[in-house]
Formats: C-alpha cells, sequence, structure tokens
C-alpha cells in the first residue's frame, strides 16, 4: 500500500521539481528581464518578505471565496429540491440556467459593484455565489432526475411516496452529479473571487495585491500572490475531493467480479 | 411451504383488461386488448410474445405501477392497488435496481426498513435471504463489486425479503449471458421450490419459458391479446432437462405457438 502511494506521488513530485529547476535555470541562462518572468527563488523570498501582507490578503480572498462557495452550493442544492418537486418548474428554469452557465458570469462583476455597492464584500461574495450556484444547480437537478425508471417503479411496488423517493433515492444518486459540479466550484470560487477583486471591494486582498503589485512593477510580488491564489484553490479542490471520498464510500470500493 | 389449504386460491386474476397508451391523441396505443388470465397461487406462469405485445404492461397492470383503461385486475382477491399497498408482491427487473450505495445487506433490507422492521429483525432476515441466494460472503459489498448474475441474486433476495406471496419478474435474466442465465434459471426454480412463492414472469426466450413454466401464456402484438396457453409439466428440472425430449417438445409447442402469432 505504502509503495503505491509512493509510486503515485512520486511522479508529479519529480516533474514539479524538475519543471522549478528548469525556470530558474532557463531564467538565469537566457536572461529573461524579471518583470517578464521572474525566478521562482525571488518569488520565494518575496513570499517570505511580505508574508505578513500576503498571509493576510490570501486569509481574507480566503473568506469570500468560501463563504460564496458555501452560500452557492446552499442555494443550487436549495433550487434542484425545488424544481425536483415541480416538473415545469425545472423544464422552464433548466434550459436558462445552462445557457446563464455558459456565459462568463465574472464577467458581472463591474455590474455587481453597482447594483450591491463598491466599497463592501457584498459585491465580491455576490459573483462567487453566482459562478459557484449555476454548475451546482445543474448538476445536482441532473442527479435528481436521472434516475433508472426501474427504481421508481421499485419504490412505487413499496408504496413508497415522493419524499420517500427523494430521501432513498434521488438524494444518493445525486450525491456523485453534485460532487462533480463541487470539484468544479470549488476552484472556480478562487478565481472568481480574485476577479471580482481586481473591480472593487476593500483594497488589501490578494486581487489587489496582484494588480498594485504589478502596477509599482514589484512582479515577484505579484507572482508570490499568484502563488498564493494557486494554494488556495488547490485547497479548495482538495477539500472538495476529501468530501467526496467520505460521503461516497460506495464509489472507491474495488471491484471482485466473478458468478 | 405455505399451507395445501391456501394453494387453491387465486393469487392474480384479470377480466377484460384493456390498457390505452395516451387515450384520444395522436400517438394513441392500444397496449392491450380483452385480457382475461388466471393465475393459481403456487403457480410458476411465464408472459412470452413478440416485442410490443404489451408483456411488460400486462405485468404492471398486475403490479398497479399501471391501471387498465378498462377491466378489472385482482391480486389474491383485493384490487390490484390494495395488494400494492399490501405489498403482497416482490418485483424484479432486468435493470437489476440495486442501489450503488447501499451495501448487499442493505439493499436487502431496503423493504423491510421501509416497513418500520427493527434493525435486529432486519439484520436476522437478510441473512436468511443471503443463505437462500447463496451470497453469504458477499453482505458487505455493494452492487458495482458483483457480476450481474449475482446483482440479480440479491434483486430476486430483496423482492423475497418481506415473504410476499407473489414474486413478480420483468425479463429478469434478459441482460445475463447464456450460461450464468440458465444457472440463474435453475437457482430461480430451488427458490420458487423453496419459498411456494407464486411467479409471473416476462420474457421473451422460448427455452427460458418453456424450461421454467408451469404454464406458458403467448400473447399477440398490436393490440396485446392472448393467443394461447400453453401448460408445461417438466417436474423436477435440473440442468439435464434441458436434454430431455420432454423439454424439446414443450419448446417446439410455445415456439409453434408465437410463429402463429407472428403470422397474425
Amino acid at each position: 500500500m505504502k509503495n503505491l502511494r509512493l509510486a503515485s506521488v512520486l511522479p508529479p513530485v519529480l516533474v514539479g521539481i524538475t519543471g522549478l529547476a528548469m525556470w530558474e535555470g532557463a531564467v538565469t541562462v537566457f536572461k529573461i528581464k524579471e518583470f517578464l518572468l521572474p525566478k521562482p527563488s525571488s518569488i520565494w523570498s518575496q513570499l517570505i518578505d511580505e508574508w505578513g501582507v500576503l498571509r493576510h490578503a490570501t486569509w481574507e480572498t480566503g473568506k469570500i471565496a468560501v463563504s460564496g462557495l458555501l452560500i452557492g452550493i446552499l442555494l443550487g442544492v436549495l433550487l434542484a429540491l425545488i424544481t425536483n418537486r415541480f416538473k415545469v418548474l425545472n423544464d422552464g428554469l433548466t434550459p436558462f440556467a445552462i445557457a446563464i452557465n455558459a456565459t462568463p458570469i465574472v464577467a458581472l462583476a463591474p455590474i455587481f459593484n453597482v447594483w450591491f455597492g463598491l466599497t463592501g464584500t457584498f459585491s465580491n461574495q455576490a459573483v462567487v455565489i453566482a459562478v459557484v450556484f449555476f454548475p451546482v444547480f445543474i448538476n445536482t437537478a441532473k442527479g435528481l432526475n436521472e434516475v433508472h425508471p426501474n427504481e421508481i417503479e421499485l419504490m412505487h411496488s413499496y408504496a413508497s411516496g415522493d419524499w420517500t423517493i427523494l430521501r432513498e433515492v434521488r438524494i444518493p444518486n445525486a450525491l456523485p452529479f453534485f460532487a462533480n459540479s463541487l470539484r468544479l466550484a470549488a476552484p472556480l470560487s478562487v478565481i472568481a473571487a480574485i476577479v471580482a477583486e481586481y473591480f472593487g471591494g476593500p483594497q488589501d486582498r490578494i486581487g489587489n495585491v496582484i494588480t498594485s503589485s504589478a502596477g509599482f512593477a514589484k512582479y515577484d510580488v505579484a507572482w508570490a500572490a499568484i502563488a498564493m491564489a494557486s494554494g488556495l484553490g488547490l485547497l479548495l479542490f482538495g477539500s472538495a475531493l476529501v468530501t467526496e471520498r467520505l460521503s461516497m464510500p460506495w464509489r472507491i470500493s474495488g471491484d471482485i467480479k466473478d458468478n | 411451504m405455505r399451507e395445501n389449504s391456501e394453494i387453491l386460491e387465486e393469487a392474480v386474476s384479470i377480466r377484460a383488461a384493456d390498457k390505452v397508451f395516451n387515450p384520444d391523441s395522436d400517438n394513441e396505443v392500444q397496449a392491450l386488448l380483452g385480457i382475461d388470465l388466471d393465475v393459481k397461487e403456487g403457480d410458476f406462469i411465464s408472459l412470452i410474445g413478440p416485442s410490443g405485445c404489451g408483456k411488460s404492461t400486462l405485468l404492471r397492470l398486475i403490479a398497479d405501477l399501471l391501471t387498465p383503461t378498462e377491466g378489472e385486475v385482482k391480486v389474491f382477491g383485493k384490487t390490484a392497488n390494495q395488494a400494492r399497498l399490501d405489498q403482497d408482491y416482490g418485483m424484479v427487473f432486468q435493470h437489476s435496481g440495486l442501489f450503488d450505495w447501499r451495501d448487499i445487506s442493505a439493499n436487502i433490507e431496503l423493504p423491510l426498513e421501509l416497513k418500520g422492521w427493527s434493525k435486529a429483525d432486519r439484520q436476522a432476515r437478510s441473512g436468511e435471504m443471503l443463505e437462500l441466494v447463496r451470497l453469504e460472503e458477499f453482505k458487505d459489498h455493494y452492487p458495482r463489486q458483483l457480476s450481474g448474475g449475482m446483482q440479480q441474486r440479491v434483486s430476486i433476495a430483496r423482492a423475497l425479503s418481506f415473504e410476499p406471496r407473489l414474486l413478480l419478474m420483468d425479463e429478469p435474466f434478459g441482460a445475463l449471458d447464456e450460461m450464468t442465465r440458465e444457472h440463474m434459471q435453475v437457482e430461480l426454480l430451488r427458490i420458487w421450490r423453496e419459498t411456494g412463492t407464486t411467479v409471473v414472469f416476462v420474457t421473451h426466450s422460448i427455452p427460458e419459458a418453456a424450461f421454467l413454466s408451469s404454464k406458458v401464456v403467448v400473447l399477440s402484438p398490436r393490440p396485446g391479446r392472448i393467443h394461447s396457453e400453453i401448460t408445461v409439466d417438466l417436474g423436477d428440472r435440473t440442468d439435464e432437462t434441458r436434454e430431455d425430449p420432454e423439454f424439446f417438445k414443450a419448446t417446439t409447442e410455445v415456439r409453434e405457438a408465437l410463429r402463429a402469432v407472428e403470422a397474425g
């Protein structure tokens, strides 16, 4: 088991280290200007020097991303449950939800500033909520709906009503669909929060650190902030994966097929 | 085995049943017409016919998953609706319908859970059922880990877990390979003998119908009507029965009836 884990972890770690080394080497050898692409080592030293600012910015952006993610999930799941109860609503709403989901919702950030205020955090949070809401709603609604007809007939043969069918069949059936949307939405929430910060809200967030550092030609600081943002996105993606594994033990059990 | 006195009762009795889908519209379909059918308790009846003959529809009328447009369906002397509410029958589909998120025991225990049985009673019963379908060692596995044949055995165990007097099966072995299918047929007959459950079995396989049934009901298509009822008596059946001249005779009789149906 342990060897197996090592075998799956080793290749990406090696590629990562090699990549960083080549980056460092290429910038030195080809004398690439620092403002075009700083060396990983100088990004690292900025990460340490500016740790106070970066930590605070990441924490604040993280709060917006996570709270927006949670609210977006809650709203998406709630609406999916409601539309599942009322077929007309589902048939009417789904095409619009899919269409809206295909548009770049982050582009709405400046509009949200007008609607919800330029200086508060809610405009930014609203962008995150909107970005998370649509994939969660669409996928969860699909999972609640796409139940094999035999499974519904089976439940009717047990004289079960709609609520029992929802609890015993539709909701568990929707879990993998929901998990997929979560894997999509978790990193999206960080992207949405940062893009929203480019346009407004309080000025001590990752988005602002990136824009202001770039404005003052402190590109290595900007890159350090981007590294923090990547870390945050990975952390949320990882949490989505862990949630998925823990909530659906049946999906990771191995095969033993045999007659 | 059940009491002898019960065996003479009608398990299913259908009188002049019609089923029309989408009535009064452009895609109106007369699925069944003038169906009269009696199933005695303890019988093993097969419904066979070309695709589109309404055999699955007929099964769903008995199950009260569909209601007849005209006519009457009685199950153990009650309306089909009452029989469904009383859970007088268990149902097995071609798609095993096992829930991925429940392990094998929990799948078998689902109907018992819905009936509000205590955990101890449920576990005791699912243990007996796993023994009946010979899958004791797989109780903690998930459905995806089992082969198609094993999944169907679990599905049968689930259908029988609450000891219904009637088992309704809709092409349960249709998705299995031939060897597994024949093995499952022998298993089903053993379970049928051990439990004394009445079985109504939908199939499109001639040898399957002939091998399993005490009576084969042949349906004609569009609209579905009962063309003929063929009584089969092969006694105690084993895999050797498939090479028996009596079995050959029965399959021939069913095949000829189906040809007559196809010829219209």
